[in-house]
């Protein structure tokens, strides 16, 4: 049973993983007993199972994913989300208004209109159907404030960090607010102009180097580093 | 084109450009030339300069377009008006929406249509200078755009094609053989899996010529492919390098 490829090695797709009594995994398909990639990534050995671990894919809904959207139809009895995924998101006006839903009395656009970001959770989805959002929880619903950021999706495992070690120490440096969809969309909001473009910039840094190791330290000082140099020219402009 | 016959193989055997039969064009690929697409790739195949750019899957529109079981694969082969001596117009023509399907076929069956249905990828492939050959360097190219967009695939498609000049079977045909020769084999291989997704003949030749030039074809398929998986794993070695 050989493997022909190590652990964190770059395949491409065709590329001939593993031959034997192995399951292919994430990214990768099995032809008889030959195991191939399926997408441009690292091999990852689990026990039998073969996964490759993608650097380029897009995002596909899963259910109970929190993503954040943007409404682009206002329909008749609800909306309809870019979710930044291959399939556009619906989201129903029963589920967002707490009170039965009356067409002739309610007017949909005047709860969300046409460009107004949410965050939701996906409730549904199967390949027949188009992924169903709701917005019945804590925290879940209508953006007011706070500024986006879009990130390739397969990045936000890195971000959040090993046991969200990332994303808490970016949260605690510059005190803003962080909601990661996973659909690739980021949203921070914080107390002023100046804390948001410090948490934009960590995480275009994080998405640029995000296969390098003791990252969470460089972005860490890189944020101290930042905060001082901004002290610095606050001071000298108000002298 | 000019009226005297030329000889298109000289008295060493060797060809216009000074190549021997079995031998290709120098060819130069890069991944990920354009940041507005999905996924792109851009190839120079001898005089051969051709950009491809997928997007996608995406929700397809017109709407009606959409599989209820898979995605639909478009395809777009284009030459630019400069691509050739005299002016092409701009409007597809015959021959472009005939090598469209072509390209399309040659390439569906390497990616997983079945994954993700009712959604569409587009392909857009744009010839900036031909010089014999596009259909093949094209099919490579859009091979490598789709890996690049991150779309679940069986193999890559490396294509190339073979012909017969002057009584002789030679490999990688440009403009003026392909034009006086007596035939042209062109073919698509996914080398991994050892399967051929498009084999056209155009021409005449006897069973024994053709089955020499098939080989003969595919043989350039593998050495195209060396330089495919080459320039696709060149895009994303740095990411390995630094890790290690």
């Amino acid at each position: 049973m050989p493997t022909f490829f190590e652990g964190r090695q770059l395949v491409i797709p065709g590329d001939l993983i593993a031959e034997g009594e192995y399951i292919a995994g994430e990214n990768a398909y099995a032809e008889g007993n030959k195991i191939y990639a399926s997408r441009i990534g690292m091999v990852e050995y689990e026990n039998k199972k073969v996964n490759v671990v993608a650097l380029r894919a897009f995002y596909i809904p899963r259910v109970e994913d929190m993503v954040i959207g943007t409404i682009v139809e206002v329909g008749f009895n609800g909306w309809i989300v870019d979710i930044n995924a291959p399939y556009e998101a619906l989201l129903r006006a029963s589920d967002v208004l707490s009170r039965p839903f009356k067409p002739q009395k309610d007017e949909l656009s005047q709860v969300l209109e046409i460009g107004d970001l949410v965050v939701a959770k996906i409730v549904a989805y199967d390949r027949s159907h188009n992924p169903q959002l709701a917005v019945d929880e804590p925290g879940l619903g209508k953006i007011t404030r706070g500024q986006i950021v879009k990130i390739t999706p397969t990045k936000i495992p890195r971000l959040i960090g090993r046991k969200g070690s990332m994303i808490s120490m970016i949260k605690q440096e510059t005190g803003c607010q962080i909601i990661l969809g996973l659909n690739g969309v980021v949203l921070i909001t914080g107390k002023n102009l100046e804390d948001e473009e410090l948490a934009i910039m960590a995480i275009h840094k994080i998405e640029e180097e995000s296969h390098t190791s003791g990252l969470t330290d460089r972005v860490a000082q890189m944020l101290k580093e930042e905060k001082v140099k901004r002290e610095e020219i606050k001071n000298e402009s108000e002298n | 084109m000019s009226q005297k016959t030329e000889k298109l193989i000289d008295k060493k055997g060797l060809r216009l450009d000074g190549r021997k039969p079995d031998e290709l064009r120098p060819i130069k690929i890069e991944v990920g030339v354009l940041s507005n697409a999905d996924g792109s790739a851009y190839i120079e195949h001898g005089k051969n300069k051709i950009l491809a750019a997928v997007f996608g899957p995406k929700e397809l529109h017109p709407k009606h377009l959409a599989l209820p079981d898979r995605m639909v694969l478009r395809c777009r082969y284009h030459m630019a008006p400069f691509s050739v001596q005299e002016r092409k117009s701009p409007a597809p023509s015959r021959r472009e929406i005939e090598l469209s399907k072509v390209i399309r076929e040659s390439l569906e069956p390497s990616i997983f249509l079945e994954y993700y249905p009712r959604t569409g990828i587009d392909v857009f492939v744009e010839v900036l200078q031909a010089d014999g050959g596009t259909r093949c360097a094209s099919i490579t190219a859009a091979s490598l755009a789709l890996a690049d967009a991150g779309i679940p695939m069986r193999d890559l498609v490396v294509a190339c094609a073979a012909g017969k000049v002057d009584d002789t079977i030679v490999l990688d045909l440009m403009d003026t053989e392909d034009k006086m020769g007596t035939a042209d084999v062109p073919a698509a291989l996914m080398p991994n899996l050892n399967a051929i997704t498009l084999l056209q003949m155009d021409g005449i030749l006897t069973l024994e010529e053709f089955e020499k030039a098939l080989n003969l074809t595919l043989e350039g398929c593998r050495k195209i492919y060396a330089m495919q998986k080459e320039a696709l794993r060149a895009k994303y070695v740095s990411v390995k390098e630094v890790e290690e």
